[in-house]
């Protein structure tokens, strides 16, 4: 996953964002190591102290950890991973209820779309 | 660690006859930090810039590199790019790293042949054959191998395609200096700003603002650029 940050928000929280993605997805598997400050920050073209801070709330909430002598890997908590990743999940889907009722449509007809759009894409 | 600011301005005025570039211009700028310096053009940008490397003497005021003013010493611990392009062009890269590293004790050329090879270029190729483009990553690598304390980039940005900018931006992230700051001068704030701690806009030889980018980003729900667009109309 490429690092799709903008300008228009905090990058701090933009980067907390997408790490946390990328474990939920896999691509930073449990109990690997992570690069370095400067080779993430080089890589998402940020500042580096910022940077930093990302990793440093990540490791706060868990999902990173720091060995002092070999550095900074992803937790090995599969249950706190997947844990997590379905408060998002929960999260995203109650904005999608919200955004649907504010188009002024009921739960059936939600029920429906979303029926309808998991058929398409699984091509049934 | 060293202590004090990296960078400290008081007063600092330079007039050419009857123009002021500078007017009583203050700043203190920290360690370990990378800040833009903006302003459009004819601001005093480049002036500054100057300034902090001794080519240019102050008219009123001073300005202090590691809490001295600008000489053999200082010059020790800066590592300046200049806007505009100053390589010898019978020379080759490799005859340049040799004549940098002669010059600064703090260059590393194990550490400018890698970068070069991250940047595609080629150390054995003559300066007068290179394009454009090609010369500025040179002087970008030649810069950035030194272990400074302050790096004063003057406009490295300008005129590269984006998928320039992003190699130019990725080389300057990954190789300062621990603990050193990072000086960057741009009209265009926009194509830096994700890689700032610091902003420094300056308008007619003043600072007018030095804020903290992130605190922008979170305060106006904007970005750095769009405020100032807005706030002064540049």
């Amino acid at each position: 996953m490429p690092w799709d940050i903008s300008s228009e928000r905090s990058v701090y929280l933009q980067l907390i964002d997408i790490i946390k993605q990328k474990i939920m997805s896999g691509e930073y598997k449990p109990g690997q190591r992570m690069a370095s400050v400067r080779e993430l920050a080089a890589d998402a073209a940020v500042n580096p102290n910022t940077m930093q801070r990302a990793l440093a709330e990540l490791e706060r909430q868990g999902l990173l950890y720091t060995q002092r002598t070999s550095g900074r890997f992803v937790s090995e908590d599969v249950t706190l991973i997947d844990g997590i990743r379905m408060t998002g999940m929960e999260q995203k889907a109650k904005e999608f209820y919200q955004e649907m009722t504010q188009n002024g449509l009921s739960a059936d007809e939600i029920r429906r779309l979303l029926e309808k759009a998991i058929a398409e894409a699984e091509g049934k | 660690m060293k202590e004090g600011y990296v960078l400290e301005c008081r007063g600092l005025t330079k007039k050419y006859s009857n123009f002021t570039a500078l007017n009583q211009l203050n700043l203190q700028l920290e360690r370990g930090k990378i800040i833009g310096l903006v302003g459009p053009n004819g601001s005093g940008k480049t002036t500054l810039i100057k300034l902090i490397n001794g080519l240019l003497v102050p008219t009123e005021g001073e300005v202090l590199i590691n809490g001295i003013a600008p000489g053999p010493e200082t010059k020790a611990r800066v590592s300046y790019l200049p806007d505009n392009n100053y390589l010898s062009n019978w020379m080759t890269v490799t005859q340049m790293i040799d004549y940098y590293g002669d010059f600064y004790e703090d260059f590393d050329k194990q550490k400018a042949y890698e970068m070069l090879e991250n940047l595609g270029l080629d150390a054995k190729q003559k300066f007068k054959n290179m394009s454009k483009g090609m010369k500025e990553k040179v002087q970008l690598v030649l810069v950035m191998s030194r272990d400074a304390d302050l790096y004063c980039l003057d406009e490295p940005i300008a005129g590269v395609d984006p998928a320039a900018r992003d190699y130019i931006l990725r080389t300057i992230i990954a190789n300062y200096a621990e603990g050193a700051t990072v000086l960057i001068s741009t009209h265009l704030i926009a194509d830096v700003e994700r890689i700032l701690d610091e902003v420094v806009f300056i308008r007619n030889g003043a600072v007018v603002r030095h804020a903290a980018v992130e605190e922008i980003r979170e305060k106006y729900e904007s970005s750095v650029d769009a405020l100032f667009r807005e706030e002064y109309k540049c």
